[in-house]
C-alpha cells in the first residue's frame, strides 16, 4: 500500500517534467511538419548562430589575415578555388573565413538592438497604451515626428554625429525601430487593456505597474516574439547599409555591408566575387528571419490563419 | 469628411513641430561646436583657430544665447527658406539642394510608380488564382524582393548592366525637361532598384487585402447578381482592397527617401542622397540638417495627403 503510493507520488512528481520536454519536443516537430518554410527559417536562424559561434575555429584563415602563399605571393583577387572556396578580396583576405566572421558583427548588432530596442520599445508600447490620456499623447505624436525620418536617415546622422563605431551603430537602429513597435504594441494593449482580468486584477488592488508586467505584457509575448524576429533581419539589413555606405562599423571590421564597399568601387571588374558572396549571406539570413517571422505570426496569431501571404 | 480634415491637418502641425525639434537636437549631440567646426572647415586642426576667433564666430551665430532661443531663429530662418550656409561649400545650403532635390524627387516618384504597376496585378492574380503555380511564383517572388538589400541588388544591376550586356548610361546628368530620354535612361535602373523592395512588399500586401475582401459577403452577392467575373475583382473586391495598401504605400515613402541615399550613391545620380554622403565625409552638419529637414517635411505631407485621400476614398470616413 505505501510502496503504491510512494510509486504513484514519483510518476506524479516526473510526469510534468517528461511531459514538458516531450510536449517542447512535439511542438517543434509540429510546427515544422505545419510550417516548411518557417523550419527552413529556423534552420537558418541556427546555422547563423552556430557559424557566429564557432567561426575561428571553422574559418580557415583569420578574418584580418593577409594571406601570403608559399611562393610569397599574396592571393588578390583570386577567383574561388580548392584554397579558397569563396575567392579573395582585394588585399589577399580569404572571403569565406570574413564571410564567417561577420556572421558574428551581424549577429551582435542585430542581437544587440533588437534585445535592448524591442524589450524598451515593447515596454514604452505597453505603457503608453495603459497609461492613456495625455500622457499616450504625447508619446504617440513624438513617434509620428520620429516616422517622418526614415530609420536609415536617422541612423546616419547619428552615425555621423557621433564617430563610426558598432555601439552607436547599434544606438542608431535602436531608434530606427522605435516607430512601428511602439505603435504595434500599443495598438494590442488598447484592447487587451479591456479584458476582464484585467479589471479582476485592478478590483483585487493590483498596482498599474504589476498590471502591466504582470498581466498585460506576457499576454502581448507572441507579438514580441515575432516582431524581434522580423526585426533582427530588418537591424542586419541597416547595419549592412551603413557599413556599406562607409560610416558603419570601422573598415578593419569583417562586416558584411562593409565587405560590399569595396566591391562597389571600381573593383566590381576585377574581382566581382567580392561582391557577391557578402551580399548573398545577407540575403539568406534576413529571408530566414523572415520565413521564421512569418510563420510565427501565422502559428500564434488566428486573426491571421490562411490568409497569410 | 470636413471635420476628418480639419482634424487631421490639426494634428499635422504638432507633428511637423515635433519633427523640427528632432532634427535640430540632432545638431546638438555632435561632440564640439558648430562655431569649432565652422573655423576648422571639416578639418581636425585645432591649431589654427585662437580662442578669441572662437568666442566671436559664436557670439556671431548666437551660440551663446540659450537653446530655445537658438531654436527659435533656427525656425524663423527656415520658414522664411533660409537653410543656413554650408560649413564646407560656403554657399547657402538651398542653392547647393535645390537641383538635387528635384532629382531625388523625380527617382522615388519613378521608383513608386514602378512598384505599383507591377505589384498590384500582381498581387490580385495571386489572390484570385490562390494556391495555383501562379501564386505561388509571385509570392516566393516577394518572399526574394523583402529579403534583398537594396545595395546588393543595386551593385549586381552595375556589374550585370557594365559588364555583362556591356550597357552604360549616357554620361553626364540630364535634366528630364531639357532631354527626357537620356533622363529617362539614366534613371531607369536607379528607380527600379529601389522600387524593387517596395513592389515585393505591396503586392504582399495587396494578395492578403484582397484574399480578405474576397470572403465578404457583398462578394457573393456581386456573383448571384449575375456580374462578370471581371467585374467582380475589379469593381468590387479591388476598389476595397486597395485601401490599405494606400496607406502603407505612403508609410513606405519614408523607407523610399531613406533607400534613395544607397542607390544614388551606387549608380552616381547627383541627387541629394549623394550629398548627404558627401556632407557627412565633410562634417557638414548645416548641410546634413537641411537635407534631414526636408526628408522629413516630405514625408510627413505624403502622409498628410494619403490620410486625406483615405477620406476621400473611404465613405465610413467621410460620413462619421
Amino acid at each position: 500500500m505505501l510502496d503504491q503510493t510512494g510509486e504513484a507520488v514519483l510518476v506524479k512528481e516526473q510526469s510534468p517534467w517528461l511531459s514538458a520536454s516531450g510536449q517542447i519536443s512535439k511542438n517543434i516537430l509540429n510546427f515544422c511538419r505545419r510550417k516548411p518554410l518557417g523550419a527552413i527559417g529556423g534552420s537558418v536562424v541556427l546555422v547563423l548562430a552556430f557559424v557566429a559561434l564557432v567561426a575561428p575555429v571553422l574559418a580557415p584563415y583569420g578574418d584580418r589575415e593577409i594571406i601570403r602563399e608559399e611562393s610569397g605571393k599574396v592571393p588578390v583577387y583570386h577567383s574561388p578555388s580548392y584554397d579558397y572556396w569563396l575567392g579573395t578580396d582585394h588585399v589577399g583576405r580569404d572571403t569565406l573565413s570574413r564571410v564567417m566572421y561577420g556572421a558574428r558583427i551581424s549577429l551582435y548588432v542585430g542581437g544587440m538592438s533588437v534585445g535592448i530596442g524591442i524589450t524598451g520599445f515593447f515596454l514604452l508600447g505597453v505603457f503608453s497604451a495603459y497609461a492613456g490620456g495625455k500622457v499616450d499623447l504625447v508619446i504617440q505624436r513624438i513617434i509620428d515626428a520620429k516616422m517622418a525620418l526614415p530609420g536609415l536617415v536617422i541612423a546616419l546622422a547619428i552615425v555621423a554625429a557621433l564617430g563610426s563605431s558598432l555601439n552607436n551603430v547599434i544606438l542608431a537602429i535602436i531608434i530606427g525601430l522605435a516607430p512601428a513597435v511602439v505603435r504595434t504594441v500599443r495598438s494590442q494593449v488598447l484592447s487587451l487593456k479591456e479584458m476582464d482580468y484585467v479589471l479582476a486584477a485592478r478590483a483585487v488592488g493590483a498596482s498599474p505597474a504589476r498590471i502591466m508586467i504582470r498581466h498585460i505584457a506576457p499576454n502581448c509575448f507572441a507579438t514580441y516574439l515575432i516582431l524581434a524576429t522580423y526585426y533582427l533581419g530588418f537591424a542586419i539589413i541597416l547595419e549592412a547599409s551603413l557599413s556599406f555606405l562607409g560610416v558603419g562599423s570601422p573598415p578593419d571590421v569583417p562586416s558584411w555591408g562593409g565587405m560590399l564597399t569595396m566591391a562597389s568601387q571600381a573593383h566590381i571588374k576585377t574581382g566581382p566575387y567580392t561582391a557577391i558572396f557578402p551580399g548573398l549571406a545577407i540575403f539568406i539570413v534576413v529571408l530566414g528571419f523572415n520565413l521564421l517571422g512569418d510563420a510565427l505570426r501565422d502559428v500564434f496569431d488566428p486573426r491571421l490563419r490562411g490568409t497569410g501571404s | 469628411m470636413r471635420e476628418y480634415t480639419i482634424r487631421r491637418l490639426a494634428l499635422f502641425l504638432p507633428t511637423i513641430i515635433l519633427a523640427t525639434m528632432l532634427v535640430f537636437a540632432l545638431f546638438w549631440i555632435v561632440p564640439g561646436d558648430a562655431a569649432y567646426m565652422i573655423l576648422t572647415g571639416g578639418d581636425d586642426d585645432a591649431g589654427k583657430v585662437s580662442l578669441e576667433q572662437l568666442e566671436q564666430l559664436k557670439e556671431e551665430l548666437g551660440l551663446n544665447r540659450p537653446i530655445y532661443s537658438q531654436y527659435g531663429h533656427w525656425l524663423w530662418d527656415i520658414m522664411r527658406g533660409d537653410l543656413g550656409t554650408s560649413i564646407w561649400y560656403k554657399v547657402p545650403v538651398w542653392d547647393e539642394l535645390e537641383n538635387r532635390f528635384y532629382v531625388t524627387i523625380e527617382l522615388a516618384i519613378m521608383a513608386i510608380v514602378m512598384a505599383m504597376v507591377v505589384a498590384v496585378p500582381l498581387g490580385v492574380i495571386s489572390a484570385v488564382k490562390q494556391d495555383t503555380w501562379g501564386d505561388y511564383a509571385s509570392r516566393i517572388f516577394a518572399l526574394i524582393g523583402i529579403a534583398l538589400p537594396t545595395f546588393w541588388l543595386g551593385i549586381l544591376m552595375v556589374y550585370g548592366l557594365a559588364y555583362i550586356f556591356n550597357w552604360l548610361p549616357p554620361l553626364g546628368y540630364a535634366k528630364i525637361w531639357d532631354e527626357p530620354f537620356t533622363n529617362l535612361q539614366q534613371l531607369f535602373f536607379p528607380a527600379l532598384a529601389l522600387a524593387f523592395h517596395d513592389l515585393a512588399f505591396t503586392s504582399r500586401v495587396t494578395r492578403s487585402s484582397m484574399l480578405e475582401v474576397m470572403r465578404e459577403d457583398y462578394m457573393r452577392t456581386a456573383r448571384a447578381k449575375g456580374l462578370k467575373e471581371l467585374v467582380v475583382v475589379g469593381r468590387h473586391a479591388l476598389k476595397n482592397a486597395l485601401l490599405p495598401v494606400v496607406t502603407i504605400s505612403g508609410y513606405q515613402f519614408g523607407r523610399l527617401l531613406g533607400g534613395v541615399i544607397i542607390v544614388e550613391s551606387i549608380f552616381v545620380v547627383p541627387g541629394m542622397g549623394t550629398l548627404l554622403i558627401d556632407s557627412i565625409t565633410h562634417r557638414d552638419f548645416v548641410v546634413l540638417q537641411g537635407i534631414i529637414l526636408i526628408i522629413a517635411a516630405v514625408t510627413l505631407l505624403v502622409n498628410l495627403i494619403i490620410d486625406l485621400l483615405y477620406g476621400v476614398l473611404d465613405p465610413r470616413i467621410r460620413y462619421s
